[in-house]
């Protein structure tokens, strides 16, 4: 095997029996550029800020109503150098796409191109408020427009809700709309059913929505049972709710045939679109049947994952639910003008366009999105094109059946003998020696410099492992990974027992989370005394 | 294409290994009628950076940027200066490209920032835990609404009337599925809320009071009272906030008795943005409501060598564990507007956030008094932090606006379009100041409605 890193560190270097690298201890508890930072609250002080304002003038008026806030809140403030430092050490302590391969299963982590970021940042989008005169926001407005009119040309649906703020509140736009449509023929019904590898999201919506959620079984190649779920459909079945490609990272062949059967018993199909990186420009739900879909601008259209957020969730609608669809929403006229529309016009526009049944379901949010992901958006989509979206979802598919197919032969890959995959490729920790674990596995991951995949996911595969490569990797960077990857695997065969108290290198050893959750501590507080 | 670095030889070469002849056979499984030939049509191929740059300039500058006009916009979003630094730490690819913090040992930069994050959050709003953010304030104030009925097993929710109109639409909209009752009305014109009448609406149903400080006019009020119905009705106090920068100035909610405050973020160190990103705060004043609370939450711990570290925890409340049973189905979150918030906080701390409220307040102030004695325009507020209502003679506020903006002045915000077709809210406008407000500005503001409300109504 070559050497999976040519710059310096092998894997064969000493490691002293607390394993650290060999060296004393140093007084700081940093290690050279591994650097500690303490909290604010422990360096900064109150009566120091790092903005220059006018000092108080104690004679001022006030008109608070006598509520003035007397006592301390508790703040403190740094200069804008300790501020700097502070973050820039924290931001080291982190992992992200510009440092390393980052395959997080499900959570597509790809490259963000900084264009997007500097196009957001333009003073005539990220300078506007959200209640301007309609006059003063043409542009923004056109923005929204020509997003929309990407989104339902790709998908090939009919309207796209465009204010939901993420992906879980896009589900929640889309069983709403369902239900709105439900209820408007007169019974909203009581079920939606998921199948057993959703994302938690999904049955979490289906409940917020007041509907009880039942399973559906997978069959042996990790495919909806289209039987045990035709067999379920019925008059109380309000929708079924299904990822296409799969939480397995397979595509669902069955999903026109599963659209017609749900449409036939009434109900609805909801298509959790986490997954359409795989097969945009490929594939266009509509011509599945689908009736709402989510779409993850954060995943499919790289805008940054921010740690955890903001994403972006708009929700693409067929016909028959369009008119339910959240206020402010765009929607394509016969004429291909798309438009946005809000409150006031909804009742002009319903009558124009929908046979007069305005029906909207309500207001999901204070204003009209997440203005600042769909900029970011838009520019990945023109950047890319028609031609280069389709090459991303084949290049996603291609970089994952390639790391499927270079680890089968060492990992249980469940459904590998079923075909190819899609995005990502899925493993389980069959065979693991001892008593090691998928955590394990991840955490020995982190040693050799890589973001582990996304573990215990699906549910429906013991010990999951879910590798997602995207397409912003070079073919060097996947084979170094795939050395990694089955060095650090055939020690979890072999029951290599370093790997539990894995990782060595990290800024921290592996984290106590049960205690976290037993005594919660969840804010700073001053130490006695 | 300069995103994809496979190179076509990568490609077939990979095909080789996989055993495939070419792309399609990876998509053997999609079905045949719904196989595409080629591109998409109807969408433009790819284009180089100069070309979209150029083509999102032109529409960026079909826009009036706040920056380019005296400009006095709130109603739940305002403009406030953020320092330099703070966008700088947010670019930084460790904080703009990580994700939720799964593997706490590669990610203590995030959950270091949430966990201060959190302590600053609670600190502003009196309460003893925050989490780790929400969407945006009018999405917290739901989640509050539905945490509400949960600790209380009580289905009704009484909203005042002084509440951010989206935000009480979003409420209804979510309670029409949820089965929750909300009982609401839109605000009278008058100097002073109607606490009295408020007080009077709770009863032995109530799960919650939602009241929002300062509220939708502007006006500030002490909620303690409100908070004392509550309380001996069995119910809970929920206070919004839309202006976090007000706390800097005036008793925070905690203070007063709420026991959960939520809100919007985003005049500290997020921007206006056209409405979003935007940050959701949430945070509880009782401890022993965390198990009941929406959202992550990040809390120390320690690792195996006994150093300190910090980890998202309290999990088995979340969709993720919970599924049909969780607490919200949130997932993805505002993170870097946390960052962001959290950031500008750092830089303004316990003097910096006073400093600026006073500022703000004393040019409201200065602001009302030079409008109050345009002849045809009245401040209605006695009491308020940096936004008020002002009644306008002659046209409609909305109309008045309009005008405004043909005129490049952005005037602030008219009821009208916050109620379309409330009548009596209709000669009503917003008026917010903040330090980014000149004297200049405040003058033009005056000059331009002197001139309009002497038009008359058509």
């Amino acid at each position: 095997m070559n050497a999976p890193n040519k710059s310096g560190w092998k894997p064969e270097m000493q490691v002293a029996d607390d394993g650290l690298h060999n060296g004393p201890q140093t007084t700081t508890g940093n290690r050279a550029l591994m650097l500690e930072e303490p909290l604010i609250f422990e360096i900064g002080k109150a009566e120091i800020t790092g903005v220059d304002l006018p000092a108080i003038d104690p004679n001022a008026a006030s008109r608070l109503g006598g509520l003035e806030r007397d006592d301390p809140i508790g703040l403190v403030g740094l200069t804008e150098p300790e501020t700097v430092r502070h973050y820039t050490r924290l931001s080291r302590q982190n992992y992200g796409i510009d440092l390393g391969f980052f395959p997080l299963g499900s959570c597509t982590m790809k490259h963000n191109p900084r264009l997007n970021e500097k196009m957001a940042r333009l003073p005539g989008f990220a300078d506007i408020h959200p209640m301007q005169p309609v006059q003063t926001v043409q542009g923004a407005l056109e923005v929204v427009n020509e997003l929309a009119h990407w989104l339902l040309t790709l998908t090939g649906m009919h309207s796209v809700a465009m204010s939901p703020k993420a992906g879980a509140h896009g589900e929640l736009c889309g069983i709403l709309c369902i239900r709105a449509a439900l209820e408007a023929r007169g019974n909203a019904r009581e079920v939606v059913l998921v199948p057993e590898s959703a994302h938690g999201t999904n049955p979490a919506t289906a409940a917020f929505a007041n509907y009880r959620v039942e399973n559906i079984p997978a069959t042996p190649a990790g495919r909806v049972d289209i039987e045990a779920l035709k067999a379920r459909l019925g008059p109380d079945v309000a929708a079924v709710m299904i990822t296409n490609p799969n939480t397995c990272g397979l595509f669902e062949p069955d999903m026109r045939e599963i659209s017609d059967a749900v449409h036939e018993a009434g109900g609805f199909v909801y298509c959790d679109g986490a997954n359409f990186n795989a097969i945009v420009g490929k594939v266009r739900p509509g011509d599945l049947g689908v009736d709402a879909m989510h779409i993850n601008l954060h995943k499919t259209f790289s805008t940054p994952h921010g740690g955890g957020g903001p994403g972006s969730g708009p929700v693409v609608l067929s016909e028959a639910l369009a008119p339910y669809m959240p206020l402010p929403y765009t929607a394509r006229t016969k004429d291909g003008v798309v438009h946005l529309i809000e409150e006031e016009q909804a009742d002009e526009f319903a009558r124009e366009h929908f046979g007069g049944e305005l029906s909207s379901f309500g207001r999901m949010t204070a204003f009209h999105g997440q203005m600042g992901m769909f900029t970011r958006a838009l520019t990945y989509m023109l950047s890319h094109g028609a031609d280069g979206l389709k090459q991303v979802a084949e290049d996603a598919v291609l970089n994952a059946n390639y790391i499927l197919r270079s680890l089968e032969d060492l990992l249980h890959a469940p459904f590998a003998d079923a075909g190819p995959c899609m995005h990502e490729a899925l493993f389980g920790d069959k065979d693991f020696g001892g008593d090691l674990s998928t955590l394990d596995l991840a955490k020995a991951l982190i040693d050799e410099g890589y973001h582990p995949m996304t573990v215990y996911f699906p549910l429906v595969v013991h010990g999951a492992m879910l590798v997602e490569p995207t397409e912003t990797e070079s073919k060097a960077s996947i084979d170094q990974f795939i050395t990694a990857f089955r060095s650090v695997a055939q020690r979890a065969l072999d029951g290599d027992e370093t790997m539990k108290q894995a990782p060595y290198y990290a800024p921290r050893r592996r984290l106590d989370e049960t205690a976290a959750a037993r005594k919660p501590k969840l804010a700073w507080e001053a130490p006695e005394g | 294409m300069r995103y994809l670095p496979l190179t076509d030889t990568d490609r077939s070469d990979m095909l080789v290994k996989i055993g495939a002849d070419s792309i399609d056979d990876l998509f053997v499984d999609v079905p045949e009628i719904a196989r595409l030939d080629g591109p998409i049509r109807d969408l433009p191929m790819h284009a180089s950076e100069m070309a979209v740059e150029r083509h999102m300039k032109h529409l960026a500058g079909k826009n009036l940027a706040a920056g380019d006009a005296p400009f006095f916009l709130g109603a739940g979003a305002y403009r406030h200066h953020v320092p330099a630094s703070v966008d700088t730490v947010i670019q930084r690819g460790e904080f703009l490209t990580a994700y939720t913090p799964y593997q706490p040992e590669i990610a203590q930069g995030t959950l270091q920032m949430l966990f201060e994050f959190q302590t600053q959050v609670a600190k502003l709003y009196g309460c003893a835990v925050a989490n780790a953010s929400l969407y945006d304030g009018s999405t917290a104030c739901w989640e509050a609404v539905a945490m509400a009925t949960r600790v209380t097993k009580r289905k009704r929710a009484v909203l005042s009337g002084a509440l951010h109109p989206h935000y009480a639409q979003v409420v209804k909209t979510m309670a029409q599925f949820t089965g929750d009752e909300i009982a609401d009305s839109a605000p009278a014109i008058q100097t002073e809320p109607d606490l009295e009448g408020l007080i009077a609406r709770i009863d032995d149903e109530t799960a919650c009071v939602v009241v929002q400080y300062p509220d939708i006019l502007g006006r500030v009020s002490d909620l303690s009272k409100v908070a004392e119905a509550a309380h001996a009705k069995g119910a809970l106090l929920v206070a919004v906030n839309t202006e976090p920068v007000a706390l800097g100035a005036i008793k925070s909610p905690g203070e007063l008795g709420a026991d959960i405050v939520v809100g919007e973020g985003q005049s500290i160190g997020v921007g206006l943005q056209f409405g979003g990103p935007y940050l959701g705060l949430f945070a509880v004043r009782n401890p022993k409501h965390v198990r009941q609370m929406p959202g992550r939450l990040c809390g120390e711990t320690s690792d195996a060598e006994g150093k300190r570290g910090y980890v998202l925890t309290l999990s088995t409340r979340e969709q993720h564990i919970r599924r049909e049973k969780a607490t919200s189905n949130i997932c993805t979150n505002s993170g870097l507007c946390a960052l962001a918030f959290s950031v500008h906080m750092t830089l303004l701390g316990e003097r910096g956030i006073r400093e600026l409220a006073a500022e703000n307040h004393r040019l409201a102030c200065l602001a009302a008094d030079r409008l109050d004695k345009v002849p045809g325009v009245k401040v209605l507020n006695t009491a308020f932090f940096n936004e008020f209502t002002v009644m306008l003679d002659g046209k409609p506020a909305r109309e008045i606006v309009r005008e405004m903006a043909d005129r490049g002045v952005l005037g602030g915000v008219s009821l009208g379009r916050l109620y379309p077709g409330v009548e009596a809210l209709e000669h009503a406008l917003l008026v917010a100041v903040t330090e980014m407000t000149t004297e200049d500005d405040i003058e033009t503001l005056a000059t331009e409605l002197e001139a309009l409300v002497k038009e008359p109504a058509q």
